[in-house]
């Protein structure tokens, strides 16, 4: 499996990590930050962590001029960010998860069953003349996936953005917060 | 300290006290009613009752740049929230320490477009450094305290709190933090400064510069920036807001850099091989065309907020931290540097600068000119004080006049809107410096369009019985527009000219306060020795300044540095 590269010819697109507090708005500092200092979110992704009080986003973003450092260093601005880090390409696991509804007759079920098993796939629904196709994997991965089932006619997808952690033993919170 | 049983609204007061507010900038309203029943039987916050919360907003701004203390103003819900908005965007670009307090639609009315409801932390929080919508009361003291503490530490900035109008009046059992704890908030130095690297290059300039910016007087670090400029022995350039980081009278002083700084400290910079710049950002303003900047300079970049660093300007040694703490580290180093390797010789490059500052003074072109010259205003009512006022301006020409012309000896003595550049600051800042520092002398540079926005607030200064100066450098445009409009949109000008409105002499009278006025050069003088002796209340001087003079030298947006226009 090809790794999604990190090189576009339209933009840089990086992995940034953030730790941050559990509180109302927080998504909406961040969000507001990329919006107002020309930043393009590719995705973003939050959830909650193994501490209540904090959440986890993972963000996707699409560099044009700025290096990516700049944008951490505004992120670490924001008080209720705890920790940004760029993950690199090769020291991170990173995951998206995507539904995929086909409108098809029955008889095109076993071939996409086929398809399904070879992008370890499943097939969670299905109708007389539909199915969804739930996966997850590397972007890239799924674009193949997209790509494969485009031949018989996607009406609808969802994709979640990537999420991602650091491999090995490390961790994004800081020392003092551990 | 034992707890004690109180309203929402009298936490809100018993913490400013506890933070050692002074004075506080507002006016109330439907939801903020509470707060003001809790404030009047306080003891010891004195509030000032303005006519506008903007204006509210910029004296608490200028009582903050003034003294060093945290400013706070307070504002109702809807209006009085968004009327704040331009103050607390202000306080933002020029890093001013402000708490910003108001109240909103009680917690069952939020969301339901109620009367005077707005959003307002979704509002102001791209300008400000962090807000909070305050939904128990339980939380009251921790938020004053963690607001305080954000506000005055680290880059300093504005905070502001919106607080519900039934959180205000629930019960709570007070008890204020003694310390603040704030997992996002931590110093994130990830290395240590690299002082040695900057020290060689320092050592191994032969036409360094050094160049302050407002960070000196955020980080109180004027004994040490002095100490280190005395040491590199080089020549020192400010911005707006670097003046009075180190005294302008000061022979190594060649005052403001960038569109409209002399052509002298223009060409300095560009010509330097090493530029220390000591809590500056690099602006626009003074920059002018990035990819010309400082052509051959390595830059040494001390700042507190790792953001800045590599934002505009690569910056070859980036030293991050806060200057009162780091700088004499730095000079440590460069003096280890000097005492082992020697001084580099900058007799060279101070001949160069000489002659450039010989050739190209800032002239002001008075003699056989018949109409007062705004530069001839300013120089006047400067060696009138002695240079010892504490002067404020609005913005416009009649702010770079001032930036130009009046020569800064001392920290906290040029007060003024730098980043975002908000018109109608003259007046207010005016109010709230002098507050902070009664018995001093506090001056305004004004311009008659800047003046027409916050004019209301002369009666809030006649209330307090302030005795401020306002200079009003009256040429009946919008001047720098106009000045654009004729230098860049072939003489259109378009809604520039101001009517001779309102007249400013009656004006003053209908307030109360002295007016006066000079229209020719033979009257300037007695006018502002009639103004200076004035103690009685505020003072307004209309002075009319002939009408198309422009601010020279100037470097058009976007041009190189050195390529400037006028001013020869």
């Amino acid at each position: 499996m090809v790794e999604k590269t990190e090189q576009m010819p339209n933009g840089n697109v990086h992995t940034l990590s953030l730790l941050v507090e559990n509180k109302p708005a927080v998504l909406q500092r961040i969000a507001g930050l990329f919006a107002r200092r020309g930043y393009n979110i590719e995705s973003l992704a939050v959830g909650p962590t193994e501490h209540p009080e904090r959440s986890r986003m993972t963000v996707v973003v699409r560099l044009t001029q700025k290096p990516v450092e700049l944008v951490v260093r505004q992120l670490e601005k924001l008080i209720p960010v705890i920790e940004v880090r760029e993950l690199a390409a090769s020291d991170k696991i990173e995951r998206e998860l995507v539904l995929i509804k086909i409108k098809t007759p029955e008889k095109n079920h076993s071939e996409l069953r086929a398809i399904a098993d070879t992008y370890e796939a499943q097939i969670v629904d299905v109708s007389t003349d539909a199915l969804m196709i739930e996966a997850t994997g590397t972007a890239a991965k799924l674009d193949a996936l997209e790509e494969r089932l485009g031949v018989f006619g996607i009406t609808e997808l969802c994709r979640s953005g990537a999420i991602a952690l650091e491999r090995g033993f490390k961790t994004l919170a800081p020392p003092h917060l551990k | 300290m034992p707890k004690e049983k109180m309203t929402g609204a009298q936490a809100v007061v018993r913490a400013m006290e506890l933070e050692g507010v002074e004075w506080l900038f507002g006016m109330p309203g439907g939801t903020i009613l509470p707060i003001y029943d809790a404030l009047f039987t306080s003891k010891k916050l004195k509030h000032v009752l303005i006519r506008h919360e903007q204006v509210g907003g910029h004296a608490a701004e200028g009582y903050a740049h003034a003294t060093g203390k945290v400013g706070v103003c307070m504002a109702t819900s809807g209006p009085g929230s968004t009327n704040l908005v331009t103050a607390i965007a202000d306080a933002y670009m020029d890093s001013v320490p402000l708490v910003a307090i108001t109240a909103n639609v009680a917690k069952p009315l939020i969301g339901t477009d109620a009367f005077q409801e707005a959003d307002i932390t979704g509002i102001t929080m791209p300008v400000t450094k962090h807000n909070w919508l305050v939904t128990d009361v339980q939380d009251i003291p921790r938020v004053m305290k963690e607001a305080f503490y954000l506000a005055r530490t680290g880059r300093p900035g504005p905070v502001h709190i919106d607080i519900p109008k039934d959180v205000l009046n629930e019960p709570l059992e007070f008890e204020y933090p003694e310390e603040v704890h704030i997992a996002g908030y931590m110093p994130r130095v990830k290395e240590e400064p690299r002082l040695a690297d900057a020290a060689t290059l320092g050592r191994s300039s032969t036409r360094p510069v050094i160049y302050l910016g407002g960070g000196v007087r955020a980080s109180n670090a004027f004994a040490e920036v002095f100490e280190f400029c005395e040491l590199l022995g080089a020549p020192v350039v400010t911005t707006l807001h670097g003046k009075g980081a180190f005294p302008e009278t000061n022979p190594s002083c060649l005052g403001m850099f960038g569109m409209h700084g002399s052509r002298f400290a223009n060409y300095t910079i560009q010509n330097s091989d090493l530029i220390v710049a000591l809590g500056a950002r690099f602006d626009d303003r003074v920059t002018g065309k990035l990819s010309t900047f400082a052509p051959e300079a390595k830059i040494v970049h001390l700042d507190v907020d790792p953001a800045e660093i590599s934002k505009l300007v690569t910056a070859t040694v980036p030293l991050v931290g806060d200057l009162k703490a780091l700088l004499p580290r730095f000079a440590a180093e460069v003096k280890k540097a000097f005492d082992e390797r020697g001084r580099p010789d900058l007799s060279p490059w101070w001949k160069r600068v000489s002659d450039w500052r010989e050739k190209h003074p800032l002239r002001i072109k008075q003699e056989g000119e018949k109409y007062i010259l705004p530069q001839t205003a300013v120089q006047r009512i400067w060696e009138k004080c002695q240079g010892k006022a504490v002067v404020t301006t609005g913005v416009g020409e009649h702010q770079m006049w001032a930036a130009q012309f009046w020569k800064v000896s001392a920290p906290r003595q040029f007060i003024t809107s730098g980043g975002l550049g908000t018109m109608g600051f003259c007046l207010p800042s005016a109010i709230g410096i002098q507050l902070g520092r009664p018995g001093e002398l506090v001056v305004g540079i004004d311009g008659d369009g800047s003046f027409q926005m916050t004019l209301q607030d002369l009666a809030t200064a006649v209330d307090h019985k302030l005795p401020i100066k306002i200079f009003i450098l009256n040429n009946l445009f919008l001047g720098m527009v106009r000045q654009w409009q004729e230098l860049f949109y072939d003489n259109r000008f378009s809604e520039t000219p101001l009517t001779d409105l309102p007249d400013l002499v009656k004006l003053a009278e209908a307030y109360k306060c002295l007016g006066l006025r000079a229209r020719e050069l033979g009257e300037l003088d007695g006018v502002i020795d009639r103004a200076l002796a004035h103690k009685d209340g505020p003072c307004i001087v209309d002075i009319r300044v002939k009408r198309q003079e422009k601010v020279y030298p100037m470097v058009p947006a976007g041009a190189p540095l050195n390529d400037m226009i006028g001013g020869e």
